[in-house]
C-alpha cells in the first residue's frame, strides 16, 4: 500500500441548528487505499462526505489535496479536483441508456450541437473494460438491475476523471452476489491507483474490503485503525460505545399449534407474472420461521398476500383457524396479523404525520382512540407517550413528525405499533434494513421476545446472517417456490446454494 | 445526498436521560404560527410588485392602495371612537357604536358578501388537497349548487320561509357533492385523474346552465321570455339580511354559514376518523392502504365533501344576495369565477382553517375594493384597478408555487456556503 496522504481533512466542524454534526474531525486518505468510514446512522458520516463533495461548507477546518489546501465550494469544484461520489440512492435518468447517463452534461459533440453517440459508446466501453465494470452501453437504465445501475454510477464518476471515489453505503441495495462483485470492482479500481472512501455500517463488509477504518460516533472520530487484525466485536464497540451482542441470545423454541397456515398459495404481481407458485408452509405459536432468498423471488408478493394487500390467484391463507384468503387489509389486521413492512418510508409510516398519528395508524378506528367517528387526541397522545418510552424511541415527542426521526427510531415506532396491536402472527419483512448495530440488536431482541410470548413470527430477510441467527426453521424461496427447509444450524453456503436454485427441495 | 434538509441526515443529539427531544429547529422553521410567515411575505411581495405596476401608469401607488383600502370597507374597523354626540353643555365623545350606516359600513358589507363564497370554495379546494387531490372543478360544483338553489328557490311558493331557504341550501350542497363525487368515483374506480375530470365537469356545468337559463330554456324567466335569466327566488327562500338594507344588497347571515364551515372543516380534518383517513391517504396512499384504510372510498368521500362546500357556496350566493342567475353570469364565471378565486385562497392559506379564512378575506377585499363601485375614479381608473387585482392574485399564486419559504432557506444556505 502506497504511503503518504493524498487527501486530508483537518479539524472539520459542521453545525446544524441545535446539532453538532462534525466536531473537529480529521480524516486522511492515502493513495490507492480503501478507507472505510464506519458509524451508526446519524454519526456524521454523510455530513463529512457531503462536505468533501462540496455540498456543505464546513464551519471550521481545512481540506488538503496533495498537501495543498483546496476550496470545495460546490460539487463542480469537487469533480474538478477529481472527487466523485456514488450516492446511496442513484441519480440516473431511467429512460436514457447507460452511455447517455454516463456522458450526461459532458457529452461528446459533433459539429458543435449534435451528440456524438458513437464516441460516447466507445468511451464508455473503454472505461468499462479498463476497470472490469461490465455494462451494456445501449441498455436503458430502467431495464437494468440495481447492481448494473451502481456500476453506471461508478463509471459516471470515473468518466468525469475521479481519482477519489466516495461510495455511500454501496451494498445497502445489493444482493450478496452483487456485493461480492462490487468488492472485486473496488479491488480492481485501487489496483489501478484509485482511492476509495467506503461508507458503511456493516462490520463484515468493512473488514473484507477496507485497508483502514475510521470510526465516527456522534460527530467525533473515535479512532482510525488498520482493518487487518480488527474484529467485528471491536469495531462494534467503537461504533456504539458499549459492548454489543452480535449474536442473538435466545432459548430453544417451544412451538405450539399453527397460527398461520399457507396452503398451495399462488400470487401474481402487477404485471401479471406469477411470483408465488404453489407455496405451502405453516408458522406455529412460539417459533420464528425465516424465509431466505435473493431479492425479488416472490417474497414481497407472499407477504402482501398474507397481509391482505394483494389478491391471491390460488390457494388458501388461514390465520388461527380462520380462512383469511383474499380478506382486505383491515380484516386481516383485525384477525391478528401484525406486519412490519419492508419499506418503512413507502408503507410503514406516513412521514408527515406525528408519531402519535403514526402509532395510531391501525388503532385509530377503535375505542378508546375514537368513538363514533370522533378521535380522542388525549387518549392517542397518552398511548403514544407510553409506547415511545416502552420502545425507547429517541429524538421524538408524540407531536414530532415521523420524518424528523433517524431510521432506527422510525423502525422502533413501526415495531411499537405492530407489537402493541397484540397480533397472533407477526410478519417481519427486512426488519433491520438500513439500521445500525445498536438498533439491529434492539429489533432482534424484541422479535425473540415476541416469539417467547407465544406469537408466530414470520421473518423474511435478504440478510442471511439475520435469518440464521433468529430463525427456528428456515425456508428458502427461489423463483416463487419453496425450494428447501433448513434447521438454524445450516451454513451460509448451504443456504446460498439453495437461494440461487442450486439444489432441489431438501 | 441532495436532500440535505432531511433530518435523518442530521445528527441525533444525545438525549439527556432518555427525555424525548423534539427536533426543535425543524419544527420551529416549518410548523406552528411561523407557517404564516411565508404566505405573508408572499402577499407583501405581490402588493409591492403591484405597486410598481401602478407606478408605471404614472399614479402614486400609496394613494391607490389607500383608496383600495377605503373601498374595501375595512377602514370601518378603525373608525372606532370617531363619533361624537351633543349633550347639554358640550359634546360627548362616544367610543361606540361604529357608524353602521356609513359608506365604510356599506363597503364592508359588500366585501364580506364576496368573501363568503370564497371561503367556501377555498375550503372545497383545501379539503380535496388534504386527500392528495387537486379539485379544479370548484367552479362547476359552485354552478351545480347555484342551479339547484335557483330552481328550488323559485319553486314551492308559499313554503314556510325557514324551511324553504334550508331546502335550497341543502339541495345546492348535495348538487355540488354529486358533481364532484362523479370525479371522485372516476378516480377511485378507473383512476381517471381528477384534474382532467373536474375541468371537464366544469364545462358540462357551464353549458348545462347556459341551456337551462338561456332563451327558451326550462328554467328561463317565465315573465320576460327575451331575457336569458332565471326567475327570482321567492322571499321565503332568501337568507335574512342582518346588516344593511336588503335593497342595497346588505350582508346576509351567509357569512356566518361560511365561518361555521371553517370550524366544521377544522373539526372534520383534525378530530374525526374520516379526517385521519383523508390525511393519511393524502400524504401516503400506500401507507394508508397498509393501515387498513380504503383508499378508493376516501378518494370518493373527500371529493364529494369538497364538492359539497363548493355547492353550498353557490346556494349561499343565490339565497344571500343574487336571488337569480343569468346565462351571462354563468359564461363569465366559467373562466374567472369564484371557484378559481377559492383555489387561490386555498393555495395562499396552505389549506389550513385560519389560512383559508384570512386569504379569502384578502381576495374578497381586493375584488371589492377595486371594483368600479367602490374605488374613487379620480385616484385610479377602476377598470385598471380590476386588472391590478388580477395581477396581485396571479403574483400570489406564482409566489406560492415558487415556495418563497424554500427559496429563503436556499438563499441562506448559499450565503453560508
Amino acid at each position: 500500500m502506497p504511503e503518504g496522504a493524498l487527501l486530508e481533512l483537518r479539524g472539520i466542524t459542521k453545525r446544524f441548528p441545535g446539532v453538532l454534526a462534525n466536531d473537529n474531525v480529521s480524516f486522511e486518505l492515502r493513495a490507492g487505499e480503501v478507507h472505510a468510514l464506519l458509524g451508526e446512522n446519524g454519526a456524521g458520516k454523510s455530513t463529512l462526505m457531503n462536505i468533501l463533495y462540496g455540498l456543505y461548507t464546513p464551519d471550521e477546518g481545512e481540506i488538503f489535496l496533495h498537501g495543498r489546501p483546496i476550496d470545495l465550494g460546490s460539487t463542480r469544484a469537487a469533480i474538478e479536483h477529481g472527487i466523485g461520489m456514488v450516492h446511496q440512492h442513484f441519480m440516473l435518468i431511467p429512460v436514457m441508456t447507460v452511455a447517455e447517463n454516463i456522458v450526461l452534461a459532458t457529452e461528446p459533440r459533433r459539429a458543435g450541437v449534435l451528440m456524438d453517440y458513437d464516441a460516447a459508446r466507445r468511451r464508455v466501453r473503454e472505461l468499462s473494460e479498463r476497470y472490469g465494470l461490465l455494462v451494456d452501453p445501449d441498455a436503458r437504465i430502467d431495464r437494468t438491475s440495481v447492481g448494473q445501475q451502481q456500476r453506471v454510477e461508478i463509471l459516471k464518476a470515473l468518466y468525469r476523471g475521479a481519482e477519489i471515489l466516495i461510495l455511500d453505503e454501496p451494498t445497502a441495495v445489493l444482493t450478496p452476489q452483487e456485493a461480492k462483485e462490487l468488492f472485486e470492482i473496488i479491488r480492481s479500481l485501487t489496483g489501478q491507483g484509485k482511492s476509495i472512501i467506503f461508507i458503511s455500517h456493516k462490520l463484515n463488509e468493512v473488514l473484507e474490503v477496507a485497508d483502514r477504518v475510521t470510526t465516527l460516533r456522534r460527530g467525533v472520530v473515535v479512532d482510525t485503525i488498520d482493518a487487518e487484525g480488527a474484529t467485528e466485536e471491536g469495531l462494534a464497540r467503537m461504533m456504539v460505545g458499549r459492548e454489543v451482542l452480535l449474536r442473538v441470545d435466545k432459548k430453544p423454541s417451544q412451538p405450539e399449534g399453527a397460527l398461520l397456515q399457507v396452503e398451495h398459495l399462488s400470487v401474481v404481481d402487477d404485471r401479471g407474472l406469477e411470483m408465488v407458485r404453489d407455496v405451502s408452509f405453516e408458522v406455529r405459536a412460539g417459533e420464528i420461521l425465516g424465509v431466505a432468498g435473493v431479492d425479488a423471488n416472490g417474497q414481497s408478493e407472499l407477504i402482501d398476500a398474507i397481509a391482505g394487500l394483494r389478491h391471491v390467484s390460488a390457494g388458501r391463507i388461514v390465520v388461527d383457524g380462520r380462512d383469511m384468503t383474499n380478506a382486505d387489509a383491515k380484516d386481516t389486521l383485525d384477525a391478528g396479523i401484525g406486519h412490519i413492512p419492508e419499506d418503512r418510508h413507502r408503507r410503514g409510516l406516513v412521514l408527515p404525520f406525528s408519531l402519535t398519528e403514526n402509532l395510531a395508524l391501525h388503532a385509530y378506528r377503535h375505542a378508546p382512540n375514537s368513538r363514533r367517528g370522533l378521535l380522542n387526541p388525549r387518549v392517542m397522545t397518552a398511548r403514544a407517550r407510553k409506547l415511545l418510552s416502552e420502545f425507547d424511541v429517541r429524538g421524538g415527542a408524540p407531536a414530532t413528525p415521523a420524518f424528523a426521526l433517524s431510521g432506527g427510531n422510525q423502525q422502533k415506532v413501526v415495531l411499537a405499533r405492530e407489537i402493541d396491536g397484540d397480533p397472533k402472527v407477526l410478519i417481519a419483512a427486512q426488519p433491520t434494513r438500513g439500521l445500525d448495530v445498536g438498533a439491529i440488536e434492539f429489533v432482534h431482541r424484541r422479535l425473540v421476545e415476541q416469539r417467547d410470548a407465544g406469537r408466530a413470527v414470520l421473518l423474511v430477510s435478504l440478510e442471511l446472517e439475520e435469518i440464521l441467527s433468529l430463525s427456528d426453521r428456515i425456508l428458502v424461496i427461489y423463483e416463487g417456490r419453496i425450494v428447501g427447509e433448513f434447521p438454524p444450524s445450516a451454513t451460509e453456503e448451504e443456504l446460498g446454494l439453495a437461494m440461487t436454485g442450486g439444489r432441489a427441495a431438501a | 445526498m441532495t436532500d440535505e434538509l432531511s433530518a435523518e441526515e442530521a445528527i441525533e443529539p444525545p438525549p439527556p436521560d432518555g427525555i424525548p427531544q423534539p427536533q426543535q429547529h425543524f419544527r420551529s422553521r416549518f410548523g406552528g404560527l411561523k407557517g404564516a410567515i411565508a404566505p405573508l411575505l408572499t402577499t407583501i411581495l405581490a402588493f409591492f410588485m403591484g405597486g410598481l405596476v401602478v407606478l408605471l401608469t404614472g399614479k402614486n401607488p400609496i394613494r391607490v392602495y389607500k383608496a383600495v383600502w377605503d373601498g374595501t370597507g375595512l377602514n370601518w374597523f378603525v373608525h372606532v371612537g370617531h363619533h361624537s354626540a351633543r349633550v347639554p353643555f358640550g359634546t360627548a365623545h362616544m367610543w361606540f357604536p361604529w357608524d353602521t350606516a356609513s359608506i365604510a359600513a356599506q363597503n364592508l358589507q359588500q366585501t364580506l358578501l364576496v368573501t363568503t363564497p370564497i371561503i367556501l370554495t377555498g375550503l372545497a379546494v383545501a379539503f380535496a388537497f388534504r386527500c392528495g387531490m387537486f379539485n379544479i372543478g370548484g367552479q362547476g360544483q359552485y354552478f351545480a349548487g347555484t342551479i339547484f338553489a335557483v330552481w328550488f328557490g323559485s319553486s314551492f311558493n308559499g313554503m314556510a320561509p325557514l324551511l324553504h331557504v334550508l331546502l335550497c341550501l341543502v339541495v345546492g350542497t348535495i348538487a355540488g357533492a354529486v358533481w364532484a363525487g362523479i370525479a371522485g368515483i372516476l378516480k377511485a374506480t378507473v383512476g381517471a385523474h381528477e384534474v382532467i375530470s373536474t375541468i371537464m365537469l366544469n364545462w358540462i356545468a357551464i353549458w348545462v346552465g347556459s341551456y337551462l337559463f338561456g332563451q327558451g330554456g326550462p328554467l328561463q324567466n317565465s315573465a320576460q321570455k327575451s331575457i336569458p335569466i332565471s326567475n327570482d327566488i321567492f322571499d321565503g327562500a332568501k337568507l335574512p339580511v342582518f346588516w344593511g338594507l336588503k335593497l342595497l344588497q346588505g350582508l346576509s347571515i351567509g357569512i356566518f354559514i361560511a365561518l361555521a364551515m371553517l370550524v366544521v372543516y377544522w373539526i372534520v380534518i383534525n378530530r374525526t376518523t374520516l379526517g385521519f383517513e383523508v390525511r393519511a391517504v393524502g400524504f401516503n396512499p400506500e401507507a394508508a392502504r397498509y393501515g387498513g384504510v380504503s383508499v378508493a372510498r376516501n378518494y370518493f368521500l373527500a371529493m364529494a365533501i369538497s364538492g359539497a362546500f363548493a355547492g353550498l357556496a353557490g346556494a349561499v350566493d343565490i339565497t344571500g344576495w343574487e336571488y337569480r342567475i343569468g346565462q351571462n353570469d354563468i359564461q363569465l364565471g366559467g373562466s374567472s369565477g369564484i371557484g378559481f378565486i377559492g383555489l387561490a385562497a386555498a393555495l395562499l392559506g396552505r389549506n389550513t382553517t385560519l389560512g383559508v379564512g384570512f386569504a379569502s378575506l384578502l381576495f374578497g377585499a381586493l375584488i371589492n375594493g377595486t371594483s368600479g363601485r367602490q374605488l374613487d375614479p379620480s385616484i385610479f381608473r377602476p377598470d385598471l384597478a380590476g386588472n391590478l387585482t388580477t395581477i396581485i392574485q396571479g403574483l400570489v399564486i406564482l409566489f406560492v408555487g415558487l415556495n418563497l419559504g424554500g427559496v429563503w432557506v436556499w438563499l441562506k444556505r448559499r450565503r453560508r456556503a
